[in-house]
């Protein structure tokens, strides 16, 4: 046991949600006869809720702020819906009619972004107002029939990466980033431990590290197996890519940039961030305007996977990407919560979905199946704050080693029931 | 003489992991007394009482509590309540939208046949509010009424449910020194009526002219109790007990070098946010010299926080005239950020609701007024912020294992001094403290006072705003008095003392009755 809470590198609640991510699959797998760990199922499972994830992304940013944002899914189908009439209507080539939908979702972002920030509305009134308003919108403007996209955005909803050179057996493309991936987790191991000696003077051990190595390793290895050994022509799906680009973009703004710092400061505490010189209301506004960008770009992701835009596209969006945000520990009163955690708490619905679908559960239990699974996460969260332990999932991968367990006396030591 | 005791808690020890937060007190409370708790923040004083009322059940607590001659066990904070024990916490627990009554009577309603007897309630109500000094309506709503009144009522709230021990904490730190007066005032009346008090203070002074008894204790151990018909109590003594050594200088010696002025603030003028023609500044001018401590004195609501807040980057009221120059220099600030950039740095009042973000660790806390401090490029280097914090817990002498600790974790003098080190990586010229040693032990605020000495000497400009006086006279070189907005005079410190500053504050020849002060200041907040 010992042994083993060096290697996750502090304690192993830190990453309970991973471990119930794998034990789900594995899970599932079982139960499903081996149906669930397929290539193929992987692929879909990818490339069928890479679009839910994106909003994911946004929408934590906004519940970090202490917002939630209601519209995103009327926002995703009118910027879809857009897309495909200026590409059929008024002859756009794909890309404009791509960047024009992108610029439909900042330009709703915006619009929201306003109405909370220089107004003072709640985002929950602002964003009911926007969701009526753009799914109105799309129903409008598409007459309530499906519109034919561009062929060219299938591969940004489920394309496949290409194959080349010698043959493997592995898809190469995939094979070269699950190969980038363990060099880079490696790196970022090494170069972590000889920082965090430099810094402390305190030098972790070796062999942890190395074991971490390995084990990261180990699992990149058989995934990238698993998606690169599929049927001739498949791969790593092409949204999953764009997705992990965001997360790599996004874990490193909310991380490592100023404004990253300021949505926390304001989640946490609006009044001291304000007199900590954060301008509250331009990261409120940067924040929807992001959210509606990110809805666009999901839009335009499911467009491309069904080919067409649909006048009811993107209906219940914002309750998977909320119920996402929440299963990965943020919280409700805002300030807390992580990228990582959110894709985890994602790819847990996600699993779940698949694997209940694999197992032959209808629709309807799936949802109740889901309501709970949504309630039992949240209800772990607060059980472990009232403890007076921080978030464990909120603070799941901390920006850096050991911020959980150091962040653990809390509430009830004397030093803070006297102050 | 010898009065029975109404409490006796013996041998109390109470863990939580890792700490030792009680060992082996013992409380002996005589009925009718006013016992005062003191001890250092952190000594155990709201653990031993959280014991005591409930909050911590029985089982979870070792040791034995015999109360009115039974001894007693109880599960949560009902079955003191029906014991006659009531607590009022630090933090006021009312709801502010709700009335007066409706607060008193929140989850003991008078019923009758299924239906809120709001009359019979409204009677009680204007009892109680009687008992405790106050006369108004019981349907104002709470959020009306001043932090004073609200302790009050909170008293009022307690005794409506026949209460025999009343616990404080800290009951008068949020109060002004009339309202202050009142409540000690209050504490006696009750005394009279035969209702035990326990209190938990900082303030000796307070504790000195009204307490039966105090017990001090330090580091989770009962240290002594003093009574007072001994003659035990004295203010020294008390602090030799809680800290455990004698504090000769309760301000430490310091000689200011004051150089040339470099802030400047002219004809400042700024109206209330919400009262258009109300004017929380009127013509404000002052000036503070490089290397030089300069006091604000004022009542509470005289618009000393809120000049300051208008000054640090237009924080509060519409602004409507004045100029402000740092180094001969007019400057213009029109946001905190701006504000910040130009050297300006404000230590806000609160640390809890102003200060601090709760959930931040101390290495982000440490850099969040000046994240261009650990700029990289576009990034955050997120090493610098370890060193940053790292120099300003040694600096600082912050007491904790490590920057990735939550500030939670911190005693209230340790977050103050976190909060320090956050402005001083601004790297301002002018720092303004408000309230800085409030909620403080004694031990931390002499730390604080060397600190900001010794900010001074690094020749920043350094402006204080305090409600306890003493702390002003000792620590400032010169103050200034703001009334009702404006600023009506100043003195350099060795002509100052309490009764000329007081005179300055309230505007007036000479003190009136208690009355009249206290009705003037609920105009004026």
């Amino acid at each position: 046991m010992r042994y083993l809470k060096k290697v996750l590198g502090g304690g192993l609640r830190q990453y309970s949600m991973v471990i119930a991510l794998v034990a789900l699959t594995i899970i599932f797998n079982i139960a499903s006869g081996g149906r669930m760990i397929t290539s193929s199922n992987f692929q879909n499972l990818i490339s069928g809720n890479a679009y839910v994830l994106v909003l994911a992304i946004g929408m934590l940013m906004v519940i970090v702020i202490g917002q939630i944002d209601l519209s995103v899914g009327s926002v995703a189908g009118f910027a879809g819906m857009v897309m495909a009439l200026s590409a059929r209507d008024f002859g756009l080539p794909w890309w404009l009619a791509v960047l024009l939908a992108l610029a439909i979702g900042a330009a709703a972002g915006a619009w929201q972004g306003f109405w909370l920030a220089k107004l003072g509305i709640p985002g929950f009134i602002t964003t009911l107002g926007g969701m009526m308003i753009f799914r109105g919108g799309v129903i409008w403007i598409s007459r309530s029939i499906s519109v034919p996209a561009p062929q060219e955005l299938k591969v940004f909803g489920s394309g496949y990466l290409p194959d080349w050179g010698p043959a493997t057996g592995i898809n190469n493309s995939t094979l070269l980033l699950g190969i980038i991936a363990i060099v880079a987790f490696a790196f970022a191991q090494l170069r972590g431990r000889t920082r965090s000696a430099n810094l402390t003077g305190k030098t972790e051990e070796l062999w942890p590290v190395v074991v971490r190595i390995v084990l990261v390793g180990v699992i990149i290895g058989y995934l990238t197996w698993v998606f690169g050994t599929g049927r001739p022509g498949t791969s790593f799906p092409v949204p999953g890519l764009i997705l992990v680009i965001l997360i790599i973009i996004y874990h490193t703004i909310t991380q490592r940039t100023r404004f990253g710092r300021h949505i926390y400061a304001v989640g946490g505490n609006k009044t001291s961030a304000a007199l900590s010189g954060v301008n509250v209301q331009k990261t409120y506004f940067l924040t929807m305007l992001n959210m509606s960008l990110l809805a666009a770009l999901a839009g335009i992701m499911f467009v491309g996977r069904s080919t067409a835009a649909g006048p009811s596209d993107g209906t219940g969006w914002e309750l998977d990407a909320i119920a996402s945000v929440f299963i990965g520990g943020a919280a409700v009163s805002g300030g807390v919560g992580t990228v990582f955690a959110t894709m985890i708490g994602g790819l847990v619905m996600a699993v779940l979905n698949s694997g209940l679908m694999l197992m032959g559960v209808g629709a309807d239990r799936t949802q109740v199946i889901k309501g709970l699974v949504l309630l039992a996460a949240v209800a772990f969260d607060v059980f472990n704050k009232q403890q007076g332990r921080p978030s464990i999932t909120g603070r799941l991968f901390p920006t850096k080693e050991g911020k959980l367990q150091d962040g653990e006396p809390q509430k009830g030591t004397p030093a803070s029931s006297d102050s | 003489m010898e009065r029975p005791l109404i409490l006796q808690m013996q041998g109390i020890t109470k863990l939580f992991p890792g700490v030792r937060a009680l060992d082996d007190v013992t409380l002996e409370v005589r009925e009718g007394d006013i016992h005062a708790i003191c001890g250092e923040n952190g000594a155990g004083k709201s653990t031993l009482m959280k014991v005591l009322s409930g909050v911590y059940p029985h089982g979870s607590y070792e040791g034995r509590i015999i109360y009115m001659e039974n001894e007693i066990a109880f599960k949560d904070i009902k079955e003191s309540e029906k014991a006659g024990i009531a607590i009022i916490h630090q933090e006021l627990t009312m709801i502010p939208e709700l009335s007066i009554t409706e607060n008193i009577f929140l989850g003991n309603e008078t019923v009758n046949h299924g239906l809120i007897d709001w009359d019979a309630q409204r009677r009680r109500t204007v009892e109680l509010l009687e008992r405790v000094g106050l006369t108004i309506d019981p349907d104002t709503p709470i959020k009306h009424l001043g932090v004073g009144q609200q302790q009050l009522v909170e008293i009022a709230k307690a005794l409506s449910k026949n209460v025999r021990l009343l616990i404080l904490d800290e009951p008068t730190s949020a109060l002004n020194e009339t309202d202050s007066a009142n409540l000690l005032e209050l504490m006696r009346g009750l005394k009279s009526r035969d209702i035990t008090c326990i209190m938990i203070s900082h303030k000796l002074n307070e504790i000195a002219t009204i307490a039966d008894a105090v017990t001090v204790i330090r580091d989770g151990r009962t240290v002594e109790t003093f009574y007072v018909e001994a003659g035990q109590i004295d203010e020294d003594r008390i602090i030799r007990a809680m800290v455990g050594r004698s504090i000769e200088n309760r301000f430490p010696t310091h000689e200011s070098h004051p150089g040339e002025v470099i802030f400047e603030v002219s004809d400042w003028r700024v109206e209330d946010p919400n009262i258009p023609g109300r004017m929380i500044c009127k013509d404000s001018s002052f000036f503070v010299r490089a290397g030089e401590i300069v006091g604000f004195a004022g009542l509470m609501g005289a618009g000393r926080t809120e000049l300051m807040r208008s000054i640090f980057g237009r924080n509060y009221g519409v602004y409507l005239g004045g100029s402000i120059k740092i180094r001969g220099k007019e400057i213009r600030v029109t946001s905190v950020a701006s504000a910040i950039r130009q050297g300006i740095a404000y230590v806000p009042e609160d640390r809890k609701t102003l200060g601090l973000n709760l959930l931040d660790s101390i290495r982000i806390t440490t850099v969040s007024a000046n994240l261009r401090g650990i700029l990289r490029g576009r990034l955050l280097d997120l090493d610098k912020e370890f060193q940053v914090a790292e120099h300003y817990r040694d600096s600082l002498n912050v007491k904790t294992h490590s920057v990735n600790s939550g500030v939670t974790t911190l005693s209230g003098g340790n977050q103050q001094k976190v909060v320090l080190g956050k402005w001083m990586f601004t790297e301002p010229d002018v720092l303004i403290l408000d309230e800085p040693t409030r909620g403080i032990d004694v031990g931390a605020k002499y730390e604080i006072y060397r600190l900001i000495q010794h900010l001074a000497d690094q020749g920043k400009a350094v402006i204080i705003i305090s409600s306890e006086l003493p702390e002003l006279l000792g620590i400032s070189d010169r103050i200034y008095t703001v009334f009702e907005g404006s600023i009506t005079g100043v003195l350099d410190r060795q002509d100052a003392d309490q009764e000329k500053l007081m005179r300055m504050m309230t505007n007036t020849s000479k003190l009136e009755s208690n009355a009249e002060r206290t009705e003037m200041l609920y105009e004026v907040s």
